[in-house]
């Protein structure tokens, strides 16, 4: 198959940038994404440019570094699928397809299709842990879960932190990517004795970070490649406001 | 050189509590006098920075990647064994010992071994205390299921995901203590030379990779928790990013690299799709519990769809072949048996490079729901690739490079020959020996981040009276010169090929001269090949760009660069080990199909130490010696 790519080019944070088009030919419908994107770049570097720089690393859907908006949805708009998992087969010949980078003002811009998301590791260094050093716990088995819970928390912790909950929020919140954490290790036995400690520090250094408010249009549970549920959002509201009646401030 | 593991006297079951007693131990208030350097953020190198942090030691720890979260680690899926025996099936510490040895076609070091064993249980208890969800049962305990070689149940899971979950619990145990303050975390900061003084590792020279600006860092000491070569294969199952080029560049400084042609091949993975694959992607060896693995008897029947072909037209090879493991065969068996039918033209699929991996009868007997609770993300990632429904018709697969046995050399403290660097997880030799079973690597990479290396460290720094190193040195200067004229040359040579195609090439090389079957002929032609490849890439590489951002296209060709040395070393390796073993694979010796050891002649470890560019390495041996198991040839007929 024929494709145009419109593709975002941004030399560095402080460039402006701005689309540039490719005709990419020949594309097998079994390559996926990012495979294509790999071609293109080896067409550029055999004529001297530089290639489009793109985040990725397991390129199995789990590592959660691809970042891509395609064609305005982040991650392609295929149900459970990050960009490195989408496969071109998807798209039809003669298509002109749209990449562009997360865009929120959290995730600053690093060069072309690449952000920083270094926000998402400080919201989890506020709280995102249960406070146990190694070594001096309690037998793996002395503390039965309900599977029921423990199955819930995996739901939650299953969260790849890629930031697509962020690129499809009209406000860029991060509400998603904090409630999966806070949901997780409150549903833990294990995390239950920091939980207000733990939804308090988090939603406050998540607004230090600069993401917006949460209006609960669910836009990000649409694109999340791990299908995160919205009801973990009203999980951390119902986290966040027993905190604050238990310790007051916020 | 002598290679001396100090590995401790005493019965084989006291040894590790023993030394602990014997090792030597820093005051308290003395830990943060020390600084320690991490490199690599993975399962080891997470669960090592966190724990050294909350001792109190100073730690730094640095990744290529953009967060400490996305290390490789974190696609393992299908579990981590421990000899906790909630099955009440049989299990000990003493069989995971026996079980792991045994696996590794007795290539691993007894002592070392059965200290994994020993603590494997404490890993499960720390990461069900850090929140971890792992599968439980309706009454609130824990779930376990077999994995691959193993004869009991002893693996704990997390759906599919269990290497995602550790790795967030090390993960969040690393961000408390960097948000506590005791670790530096840098991220997109590769390590480019280790920095030897005296003999000792003192520190590590970085690049940043979003400016390019190359800075030395100083420690007491340096751990390498790296990960795997695989990616010499350019496919692989490793992510794109895997590299040798910390480990290398250590050997390079004198650290011996251990047995590095023992790689794994692994059995379950999705086919080549056409020449533009850029990675491999593993079905977690969990579905060879219900799937059942079969090619056409008659290569005549290769072309029609599996269902019509009947059940007496099908050669479930593996069943035939082993009947008391069946399809639960380990890894490196599994593979050659898939290639031996491939070979004889009764692959399936395009290039009939593939078997079936079957589940029709586990959903007659299961029902599809059961099967898809147990498997249904698998399936969802296999629809995804090749756009086949696994449920109406069986999956095709095809072995693929997935871990490697081999890595730096290392004592019984996890130290190399070079005191002060110390080696985890799959960047080091130690525990596999010449095969790794399945749900091994994540035990391994956390009892040596969690359980051993905060131990023997503080060993080390009592042991010896410490000399302060600062940047300030000539050795950092020196390094940072290397690295910096490394650069320069990349981007000077102006070429016609991509550092892609040159990756390629090698990998291509390497899978038909070094994969599931090596020769004489076939290694020596291979090591001829490489250095010519080598030429090629400095002489006719393109790499765009400059130093001074982020260029993505420099970093990668450093790291291919690498691979082009290193490449040569593990056919040399692969040469020079007579017998096959595990993973290592030699047609000259084979009985009846099977792996024929050598005991008299190679019951050791080799390590080689490097010599300077265009010398022959030097290969130095530690003998291996068994004294609780009977070697014996494996056997999973």
């Amino acid at each position: 198959m024929n494709l145009t790519l419109k593709i975002w080019r941004q030399k560095d944070a402080k460039d402006i940038g701005g689309f540039e088009t490719h005709e990419v030919r020949e594309v097998n419908p079994d390559m996926s994404f990012l495979e294509m994107l790999d071609v293109v770049n080896e067409g550029l570097i055999l004529r001297g440019i530089e290639p489009i720089a793109f985040d990725s690393d397991c390129r199995e859907g789990i590592c959660g570094a691809c970042s891509l908006v395609i064609n305005g949805t982040a991650h392609g708009g295929h149900k459970a699928t990050t960009a490195c998992q989408l496969h071109m087969r998807k798209f039809s010949d003669g298509e002109t397809i749209t990449v562009e980078p997360w865009r929120a003002r959290a995730f600053p811009m690093v060069k072309d299709l690449v952000c920083d998301r270094s926000a998402f590791d400080r919201i989890i260094q506020a709280g995102g842990f249960v406070s146990v050093s190694t070594g001096g716990v309690p037998d793996a088995n002395a503390i039965p879960v309900a599977k029921e819970d423990s199955d819930q928390a995996m739901d939650a912790a299953q969260c790849i932190g890629c930031g697509a909950c962020v690129a499809a929020c009209k406000n860029a919140s991060a509400m998603l990517f904090v409630a999966a954490k806070v949901s997780h290790l409150a549903l833990m036995p294990q995390g239950k004795v920091e939980r207000e400690r733990r939804a308090l520090n988090m939603v406050a250094q998540m607004d230090t970070e600069g993401f917006g408010a949460c209006s609960v249009t669910g836009s990000c549970e649409a694109v999340c490649p791990k299908e995160i549920r919205l009801d973990f959002i009203a999980r951390l509201n119902r986290e966040y406001g027993r905190a604050l009646l238990h310790r007051g401030g916020g | 050189m002598k290679l001396d593991a100090h590995i401790p006297s005493g019965p084989l079951t006291q040894k590790w509590d023993q030394h602990r007693f014997d090792m030597k131990l820093v005051n308290p208030a003395n830990k943060r006098k020390f600084d320690v350097i991490v490199v690599g953020a993975g399962l080891a190198g997470a669960s090592a920075a966190a724990s050294l942090a909350e001792l109190g030691y100073n730690v730094k720890c640095f990744c290529f990647q953009d967060s400490p979260r996305r290390a490789h680690s974190i696609a393992a899926q299908g579990g981590i064994n421990a000899a906790k025996n909630y099955k009440n099936d049989g299990d000990s510490v003493h069989r995971l010992f026996y079980d792991t040895v045994k696996g590794g076609d007795f290539r691993a070091r007894e002592a070392n071994v059965h200290r994994l064993a020993q603590v494997s249980v404490s890993i499960i208890d720390q990461c069900v205390a850090q929140g971890v969800p792992f599968a439980r049962e309706y009454g609130g305990l824990l779930d376990n299921r077999s994995f691959g070689g193993a004869q009991v149940s002893r693996t704990f899971y997390a759906r599919g995901q269990t290497g995602q979950q550790l790795l967030l619990g090390a993960y969040q145990a690393l961000s408390r203590q960097i948000g506590l303050g005791r670790v530096e975390m840098y991220p997109r900061t590769e390590m480019l030379e280790l920095v030897v003084v005296d003999g000792h590792a003192k520190g590590i020279v970085v690049r940043d990779l979003i400016n390019g600006v190359v800075t030395s860092h100083a420690a007491d000491a340096v751990v390498l928790a790296t990960g795997g070569y695989g990616n010499v294969f350019f496919l692989s199952t490793n992510a794109k990013g895997c590299n040798v080029t910390a480990t290398y560049r250590a050997h390079k400084m004198g650290a011996t690299f251990a047995n590095p042609c023992y790689t794994q091949i692994h059995p379950t993975c999705i086919p080549v799709s056409g020449d533009h694959q850029s990675k491999l992607t593993l079905m977690s060896e969990s579905l060879r519990n219900d799937g059942r693995v079969w090619v056409p008897k008659r290569k005549e029947d290769c072309g029609k769809t599996p269902a019509s072909i009947p059940d007496s037209d099908r050669d479930y090879y593996l069943e035939r072949k082993y009947p008391s493991f069946g399809n639960l065969a380990p890894r490196d068996i599994a593979s050659r048996a898939a290639k031996e039918v491939c070979d004889e033209g009764r692959g399936v699929g395009p290039g009939s490079l593939g078997v079936y991996l079957d589940f029709a009868d586990a959903i007659a007997r299961l029902t599809e729901p059961v099967v898809r609770e147990r498997y249904g993300n698998l399936f969802d990632m296999y629809e995804r690739i090749t756009g086949e429904n696994a449920y109406q018709q069986p999956m095709r697969i095809y072995p693929a490079v997935h871990y490697t046995m081999g890595g730096l050399w290392v004592d019984y403290n996890l130290m190399s020959n070079l005191p002060g660097l110390f080696v985890l997880g799959e960047a080091n030799f130690s525990d596999h020996g010449a095969n790794r079973l399945g749900a091994s690597a994540l035990m391994q990479g956390l009892a040596d981040g969690y359980f051993i290396l905060p131990y023997t460290i503080g060993h080390y720094f009592a042991s010896q009276k410490q000399t302060r190193i600062t940047t300030d040195h000539p050795e950092f200067k020196k390094a940072q010169e290397t690295v910096s004229a490394r650069t320069r040359r990349l981007l000077a040579v102006k070429g016609k090929r991509t550092a892609t195609s040159i990756h390629r090439e090698l990998g291509k090389l390497m899978w038909e001269h070094c994969g599931m079957a090596r020769s004489k002929e076939s290694l020596t032609a291979a090591l001829q090949k490489i250095p010519a490849l080598r030429e090629e890439f400095w002489s006719n590489v393109r790499v765009t760009g400059e130093n001074g951002s982020l260029n993505q296209d420099l970093e990668y060709a450093g790291r291919v660069a690498d691979f082009l040395e290193f490449g040569e070393l593990l056919c040399l390796d692969a040469l020079t080990r007579e017998e096959s073993c595990g993973g290592h694979f030699r047609v000259e010796h084979q009985e009846a199909g099977e792996c024929k050891r050598d005991d008299a002649h190679f019951s050791h470890v080799a390590a080689w130490e490097y010599q300077g560019e265009g010398k022959s390495p030097t290969r130095h041996i530690e003998p291996l010696t068994f004294d609780e198991v009977h070697l014996a040839t494996r056997s999973y007929k």
